[in-house]
């Protein structure tokens, strides 16, 4: 047993536990419905922001983009102009392919041996569970926003449409809940199962995909079997919306606090943990920058003022020897 | 190189992206809608089921009666020694006569669009 | 130097099951064989940098300053402050794993560490335990660990075990590059004075003499001549290159092993004899008779001090523009770095090839052209008479140098000139070419006779993927446009593959190339008869 992923859980179980006691049995709805989801919220984009700028702070010295394709050349050699773009227009093609459709994960391979020889296997599995995930979590978050719109516009209503497709179940599935614990449940059992990953996994790995499984599980919980009353938890989550705060009458299950308060930790982690790579992805130097530096100039703000060694000290150091070679020199 | 701008952009993006409810909602409170009760309903003091049941199940309950009805031709729903036809056109809506006012206003407000009224008639609403 | 496992063994020796303890708990071995020598404290002094008397990185007190932590502290913050791929870098690896079999030394050695991924977290940890707030409260849970000299060994064996070649980065999904990691870790390396000889001696040595192999002016005119000499004795043509000439049109910088050690020499005569077949008005420099820059491997300022010779010399003697020679991690500091840090080069004109009329747009600011992107050019306007025949006993396969395939993305230029000078040419499998290649195994300085069993090992995959095109098409020649490779693919070849040989295209050029008052050529530019003979 690994104590990264016991310390997770046991931090999971925990939070649960304070919410579900602390708004359920001791009844402080109002902390965990209104204080604990402002506070979240700022510390959310008060860090983002933050560590946004704190990167920003540094200059990118060099023009280091890692180019995938061929270069722009002769006008005879077709470049790769995603893969290794030597345009602006070029880089916004590479960086939507990056961030919509992770095509660098999409190259995923694996090494085996067999027999006396290696061989390199494409896989698509990784990046299958991070699609998966990611746009199961975008699907469900923009589906919430049904909590916290008023009147709620089309295009929640249309991903309601397609999301609910299947028409089966009371109330009717929605695939992206589904689709989204199934997704942090492969990518924990991969964590899990697979040696190498599971070696180089942290507490700050298993952690986050928890507290999603933990969102995921109320969440699913709620809608499908234990019913909430959802209009009471819209006149609650409107009135964080509109700052007309207030805890509808009768009050809410324990468990959607639960829900809430996972969603409030799990927001407010963010910026101080590797889930920045939400804001990182976009300022990678080795993907966001053209590869134009033979044709442009790139400057470096602290371009250091360094020691050479000129060609009169080498010409000191050498001359006479170079005089006896016949090699040319300043002085004689 | 000065990245700064393009970066603050991209921040205020974000944020906006993620405040977006306060400024789309402009601070205008919305309430959950208070269902109207036709007399007959005040009346009747209790649904079927108790309020709070009636809040989060009456999808479930509904679904069971038209199960029931159509599968097994059992058009009665016995509850609490009560006896009810189970009919959503004949039975809810004798009492909550006015879809608009009461199905339509929690529907409309929590986005749920049920197919009830693809198959079933209901009340015609009165002009006011 | 160590005995080396026979290739079987070494092979069957490959191991990817996991240790039991994490890895932080694992100690790092230094027994002979596993590391690179220590730099001689002269290289140090001579380049001032912190200099640090003899030791070993076998001995168990490696004798730091007693501010060594201090030091380390404020060099990393320096450095994040300096470089946002490092802050980036630190911050958002979320260990999807996907690096972790990318890298040729995890496959050839299967030690956790040389997977990219822990490479970082190697400071990683550190970085999280001085500047981030989880990890000042949570420690060890949040992935921190204190700096102590154990963490320094594992830094010096493992950021030495890197060849900085970046494969990892093509698949990483947020583009985070070990080579820019290992840069730092070097960096950090550097303050406490820890360097390996292998690089810092020839540092040194280009610092003063203008090449890595410290080969003074007239020596290097003489090596020169030289092969000028067999030149003549194979085409019966005569040619006298220019050195230091003021005035010429181009400057031709290349690496200087291509001056010293074959098979890179054939190399550098194909060079010269193309040069003359077309009248080229170039000229060499003993003073920047190097294209190669091991400062890259030292620290940014280093590679700075022994960069900023071509543009100098390009400038006191009035050239053009500058032409360079094959080499891999040379390409990167001229395509990444060069102008940056030595620029602007506003006395050069915009480089225009004078026998095609071609203006490279693709150089227009640096001023600097690659000779397989020249030579290309030539072939495409029909300048050179090439017989490729000439070539015909090779089945060539072609080795994607790391730095200008995923620095640079050249890639096609060199192909277009080896189908154009020999018949056979077949590719490697494509996931061990192109952006996928893979490393020599000995890249970044590592090019060291001591480590001779990891070098073997990290170049396992790129002999593999030989193996499998020599065992398909019969590929008997491995062509490169690297000098570093010239020198470690012949023993890694001979090695894992031994009926393979290696050399640059531009010797193939040369064989392939009819020039102008030759005479019948029988033999090829290693002396040995241009046919297989006859049974």
């Amino acid at each position: 047993m690994n104590v990264n992923y016991l310390y997770s859980l046991l931090a999971v179980v925990v939070l649960g536990l304070v919410a579900y006691v602390g708004a359920g049995s001791v009844g402080l709805q109002g902390v965990f419905g209104i204080f604990i989801p402002y506070l979240a919220l700022v510390i959310f984009i008060a860090g983002f922001v933050n560590r946004v700028m704190d990167w920003a702070k540094s200059p990118v010295p060099f023009r280091i983009p890692t180019t995938c394709g061929q270069q722009q050349s002769m006008d005879w050699i077709k470049q790769n102009k995603i893969d290794n773009p030597s345009t602006t227009w070029g880089v916004l093609v590479r960086m939507f392919f990056e961030i919509v459709l992770f095509r660098s994960l999409f190259r995923n391979s694996r090494v085996e041996i067999v027999g006396s020889r290696l061989s390199y296997k494409w896989v698509v599995w990784l990046w299958l569970f991070a699609i998966l995930f990611h746009y199961s979590f975008l699907a469900v978050v923009v589906r919430h926003l049904r909590f916290f719109l008023e009147p709620v516009p089309f295009f929640v209503k249309a991903l309601e449409q397609m999301d609910g497709i299947l028409q089966v179940g009371l109330p009717g599935v929605f695939i992206s809940g589904v689709t989204l614990l199934a997704g942090a449940l492969l990518l924990l059992m991969r964590r899990i199962l697979i040696p190498k990953i599971n070696y180089i996994s942290k507490a700050a790995d298993y952690f986050p995909l928890l507290l999603i499984i933990g969102i995921a599980l109320t969440g699913l919980t709620m809608r499908y079997f234990t019913k909430v009353d959802v209009t009471k938890v819209k006149e609650l989550t409107m009135g964080l919306a509109t700052f007309h705060m207030g805890i509808p009458e009768g009050g809410l299950s324990a468990l959607f606090y639960v829900h809430l308060f996972f969603v409030c930790i799990l927001v407010a982690y963010i910026p101080f943990s590797k889930l920045m790579h939400m804001g990182g992805v976009f300022l990678s130097p080795t993907r966001n920058l053209a590869n134009n530096s033979r044709m442009k100039r790139h400057i470096n703000p602290w371009n250091p003022k360094v020691k050479f060694h000129t060609y009169d000290e080498y010409e000191d150091d050498f001359r006479e020897k170079m005089i006896e070679a016949g090699l040319p020199v300043e002085k004689e | 190189m000065n990245d700064k701008p393009k970066i603050i952009i991209g921040l205020a993006i974000f944020v906006a992206v993620f405040t977006f409810p306060i400024w789309y909602n402009r601070g205008a409170a919305a309430p959950a809608p208070e269902v109207k009760l036709s007399e007959k309903a005040k009346a009747a003091k209790q649904c079927v089921r108790d309020t709070d049941y009636m809040r989060k199940e009456h999808m479930q309950l509904l679904d069971g009666w038209r199960d029931r009805t159509v599968r097994d031709a059992m058009r009665v729903y016995e509850v609490n020694g009560k006896e009810y036809v189970a009919s959503l056109s004949n039975t809810c809506m004798d009492c909550h006569s006015n879809k608009a006012d009461f199905c339509d206003k929690c529907h409309n407000y929590v986005s749920v669009d049920p197919y009830c009224w693809n198959c079933h008639t209901y009340p015609k609403e009165e002009k006011k | 130097m160590v005995d080396i496992l026979k290739p079987e063994e070494m092979f069957n020796s490959i191991d990817y099951a996991l240790p039991k303890k994490p890895w932080e708990d694992v100690p790092t071995d230094f027994s002979e064989g596993t590391f690179c020598y220590p730099t001689k404290k002269k290289n140090q002094e001579y380049l001032s940098l912190v200099a640090k008397d003899e030791w070993s990185p076998a001995d168990e007190d490696w004798k730091l300053p007693p501010n060594w932590q201090e030091i380390i502290h404020e060099g990393f913050k320096e450095r994040l402050e300096k470089y946002r791929s490092l802050k980036v870098f630190m911050d958002i690896c979320v260990r999807c794993g996907a690096c972790a079999d990318k890298c040729h030394f995890f496959i050839g050695t299967g030690d956790p560490k040389n997977m990219p991924v822990v490479r970082a977290e190697l400071l990683r940890s550190i970085y999280r335990n001085d500047f981030t707030i989880a990890g000042k409260i949570l420690g060890s849970i949040a992935g921190a660990r204190k700096l102590t000299p154990a963490v320094i060994k594992e830094w010096f064996a493992y950021f030495y075990q890197c060849s900085e070649c970046r494969r990892c980065s093509v698949y990483c999904p947020y583009g985070i590059d070990t080579a820019e990691i290992t840069m730092m870790g070097r960096e950090l390396l550097s303050l406490l004075g820890l360097n390996i000889n292998w690089i810092l001696e020839p540092v040194a040595n280009c610092f003063r003499t203008g090449n890595h192999l410290g080969i003074q002016p007239h020596a290097f005119k003489e090596m020169i001549e030289f092969f000028c000499d067999d030149i003549e004795e194979i085409t019966g043509v005569k040619i006298n290159p220019s050195f230091n000439r003021k005035g010429a049109e181009i400057l031709f910088v290349t690496p200087s092993g291509d001056v010293f050690a074959d098979p890179g020499t054939y190399t550098m005569m194909g060079y010269l004899m193309l040069f003359e077949h077309i009248g080229l008005d170039y000229t060499l420099s003993t003073y920047a008779s190097e294209g190669g820059n091991f400062g890259l491997f030292t620290s940014s300022d280093v590679m700075k001090r022994l960069n900023g010779k071509m543009y100098q010399e390009a400038k006191r003697l009035g050239v053009k523009w500058i032409l360079g020679g094959e080499c891999g991690h040379m390409w990167r500091v001229i395509n990444q770095y060069m102008e940056t840090m030595n620029g602007p080069a506003d006395f050069l004109e915009v480089p225009k090839s004078p026998l095609t009329g071609t203006v490279f747009k693709n150089a227009a600011s640096t001023k600097m052209v690659h000779i397989a992107e020249f030579t290309a050019d030539l072939i495409k306007h029909n300048k050179l008479k090439l017989d490729p025949s000439r070539n015909d006993k090779f089945k060539v396969t072609f080795h994607d140098s790391c730095n200008p395939s995923r620095a640079m993305g050249l890639l096609d230029e060199p192909r277009y000139v080896l189908k154009n000078v020999c018949n056979h040419f077949y590719d490697m499998p494509e996931n061990t070419i192109r952006e996928q290649t893979f490393c020599c195994g000995s890249g970044a300085g590592l090019n060291t006779e001591e480590i001779m069993d990891l070098r073997m090992r990290g170049g396992l995959p790129r002999a593999n993927a030989v193996k499998h095109v020599h065992d398909k098409y019969g590929v008997n020649m491995l062509a490169c446009i690297c000098a570093i490779d010239r020198a470690a693919l012949p023993p890694l070849m001979n090695y894992w593959v031994p009926e393979v040989g290696v050399t640059g295209i531009h010797e193939l050029v040369g064989n392939a190339l009819v020039m102008d008052g030759e005479i019948e050529r029988t033999i090829d530019l290693r002396q040995e008869p241009l046919k297989e003979e006859e049974e």
